[in-house]
């Protein structure tokens, strides 16, 4: 069966084939060898008929073929209303064919199937909560996904970052003294602000554990710095764990299943170590559904929930403002038009519509919110979720796909969008400047700490 | 032939509709997976269910969802076909004399003209939906022969029926087709996606268990469909 020097089956498990890998810059190699990758018809039937029970099979069955999805997908809406964008559409003629063929399929669907995968669907889940049966599309194009990671048809970028979480437990390469070290040099770097600034690593029973996004540590370290600051105004016990530190998951949008068990036990691991109060995650959306809403059942924890409470950002942002750990400046409030983004991954997927909201009634000068339309559980993706944002061979049909967010931001007059995660901070960065839209953007740490009020206590000695 | 049709054929036909049926609910629930589903069931039965009833609820109440709510051609056609497709054939009265002197019982029946109304508007909304089956190139790309066979199923034994009753040429001749399309549609129904009787309320509350346990259900006020 031939396969690939870089294009097979296997999954990246060391750091040379890693390195090996990106090397082959742009993955020219890699989508050569694709086209004479074998399909393991054996495989991927038996694979099927273990892994997919009642709900998918009713799902592709009782599709009563209404078109009611139709409208709900936003890259239906971009592409011109082309019916062969429409979810029930795109879903039947993949995953649905599989199936009928009994996992028959060549190498020229597979490629077809992989296009479709990911990059016409980003998992945003929309469509589902439009199907009058519930047949949620997003769901099927996950299960799709690991059908075709098993197989090798896979995007490059994909591959590597599932890749980088078998060998880092990162989506990076970040080894664990990295991510401590840049944390320390961070908080040091602001010790002459704030004199007793630190970062606990590992310390046991803290009430927060905060686990962060490796591009924070590689490319925006001073995200690090904000989230020390403001736990440290809000005068909060936290932690951060020198291993088992990485929230997020290239791997759930790989498909890469046992890649994402082992990221998520490790922080899991973490938390049992430690045993902190709670977790406390970064602004980034699909690490919350990876490692709060969708991991524990990738590590066999049969009440869903893990090892301690875990909650996003927004969460305890929105909580710090209530209780008033966190106070906010009157005159600091943001008075320019302002947009929030609803992440799908905690707003859809875990419906935390309602404490961005409280976040907003607190930063806001009353009047600037521009709510989106639609908006919350209903809002669009960003355009750029499920990995789409970082797979270089569909960039051109990403950029497409934009356009309903940058669409639904001008509509609102907002001069200001807050995205408190990671795609679609990444996502809005790239319609702003693809399509020269006059808006700012922003993650809330930095906006929040130029707001918060600083106690007394923790200001350096004149 | 009459006596075959309304004696043991109808015996048959009922009983398959309703163990097929039965069969369909049980096995679709024995295949439900906590972990390949990713949605603990079993741990969170309260959460689940109260998850499971908003999201049936919610989607059988015209206009109830914002899905209704942006399609209302949909939704109108939608609930005529479904309203006049539950109540005429359950609540007939003709069909209840005839369960009647069957079963020895019988449920209330609709006024006459009630009936008629509904039965006709199920027939005008199956044509508009088979129109806009053809019309609209979103559905046009995913319809196949099988859901012209569904609408056909369904359709039959209105128009059959409504020929019969408003004695259109032989009447002997429509009530025996009626008969004949009534049990054709029930003997498919396990079988095709007529199964939708009983599965869509399986795959709707699965999914509201879903958000209802998972995906937010336990967190602020739970999902506006």
């Amino acid at each position: 069966m031939p396969e690939g020097q870089f294009c097979n089956k296997r999954p990246v498990n060391t750091d040379e084939e890693l390195k090996a890998l990106l090397g082959d810059t742009g993955g020219q190699k890699y989508y050569q060898e694709m086209k004479a990758l074998e399909v393991d018809t054996a495989l991927l039937w038996s694979t099927i008929q273990k892994t997919m029970k009642s709900r998918i099979k009713t799902w592709l069955s009782i599709c009563a073929h209404c078109g009611m999805c139709a409208d709900s997908c936003f890259i239906y809406r971009v592409s011109n209303r082309n019916p062969k964008q429409v979810p029930a559409y795109k879903i039947q003629s993949t995953l649905g064919e599989i199936v009928r063929r009994k996992g028959k399929v060549d190498n020229a669907f597979m490629h077809m199937a992989m296009e479709t995968a990911w990059a016409k669907c980003t998992c945003c889940n929309r469509c589902g909560m439009y199907c009058p049966h519930g047949i949620d599309m997003g769901v099927m194009f996950g299960y799709l996904r690991g059908l075709l990671y098993q197989q090798g048809f896979v995007p490059w970028e994909m591959k590597i970052g599932a890749g980088m979480h078998r060998v880092y437990r990162a989506q990076m390469d970040v080894p664990n003294e990295e991510f401590v070290d840049t944390f320390q040099w961070m908080v040091e770097e602001n010790q002459e602000e704030y004199p007793r600034l630190e970062v606990p690593v590992d310390k046991e029973g803290a009430d927060i554990l905060y686990t962060v996004n490796a591009r924070e540590v590689k490319h925006y370290p001073e995200d690090l710095a904000e989230a020390a600051i403001l736990f440290h105004i809000a005068g909060e016990d936290w932690t951060v764990t020198s291993e088992g530190w990485e929230l997020t998951s290239l791997a759930m949008f790989a498909g890469d299943w046992e890649a994402c068990k082992m990221q998520v036990t490790s922080v899991y691991g973490a938390m049992e170590r430690l045993k902190p109060k709670r977790m406390v995650g970064t602004e980034c959306g699909h690490a919350h559904r990876a490692t709060v809403v969708e991991g524990p059942y990738w590590a066999g924890r049969k009440d869903g929930q893990t090892p301690v409470p875990s909650i996003h950002y927004v969460e305890w942002l929105a909580e710090a403002l209530r209780t008033g750990k966190l106070k906010i400046d009157p005159e600091k409030r943001i008075k320019v038009p302002v947009t929030i983004q609803d992440s799908c991954n905690y707003i859809r997927n875990h419906g935390l519509k309602e404490v961005t909201r409280e976040i907003i009634s607190y930063i806001v000068e009353p009047g600037y919110f521009r709510d989106m339309s639609p908006n919350r559980e209903h809002n669009y993706c960003c355009g750029g979720g499920g990995g789409f944002n970082g797979i270089g061979l569909y960039r051109r049909q990403r950029n497409e796909a934009l356009k309903t967010k940058r669409d639904q931001i001008l509509a609102t007059g907002a001069e200001l969008v807050l995205a408190p995660c990671h795609n679609c901070w990444d996502a809005i960065r790239d319609l702003i400047e693809e399509y020269e839209v006059p808006v700012k953007w922003s993650f809330l740490k930095p906006l929040i700490l130029k707001m918060a009020v600083v106690p007394e206590h923790l200001k350096p000695r004149e | 032939m009459y006596a075959f049709l309304t004696g043991p054929m109808f015996w048959l036909s009922l009983a398959v509709f309703i163990a097929g049926l039965f069969w369909r609910a049980v096995w679709y629930a024995r295949g439900l997976d906590w972990q390949l589903d990713r949605v603990a069931y079993r741990a969170w039965p309260k959460e689940g269910a109260r998850g499971a009833v908003r999201s049936v609820f919610r989607w059988l109440v015209p206009f109830g969802t914002r899905g209704w709510r942006v399609q209302p051609f949909m939704t109108v056609v939608f609930f005529l076909f479904h309203a006049g497709a539950v109540l005429a054939p359950v609540f007939l009265l003709a069909h209840n004399v005839f369960l009647e002197s069957k079963l020895g019982v019988s449920l209330p029946a609709l006024p006459r003209f009630l009936a008629d109304a509904l039965a006709l508007l199920a027939v005008i909304a199956g044509l508009l939906l088979a129109l806009r089956r053809v019309a609209l190139p979103e559905v046009r790309i995913l319809t196949d022969w099988r859901d012209g066979l569904v609408l056909a199923l369904s359709l039959a034994p209105f128009i059959t029926g409504l020929l019969a009753r408003f004695q259109a040429g032989d009447y002997q001749f429509w009530l025996l087709a009626h008969i004949i399309s009534g049990e054709a549609f029930l003997i498919a129904a396990p079988f095709t996606k007529l199964s939708h009787i009983v599965l869509f309320f399986m795959s709707r509350a699965q999914l509201g268990m879903d958000y209802g346990i998972k995906r937010g259900g336990m967190k602020g006020k739970g999902m506006a469909w």
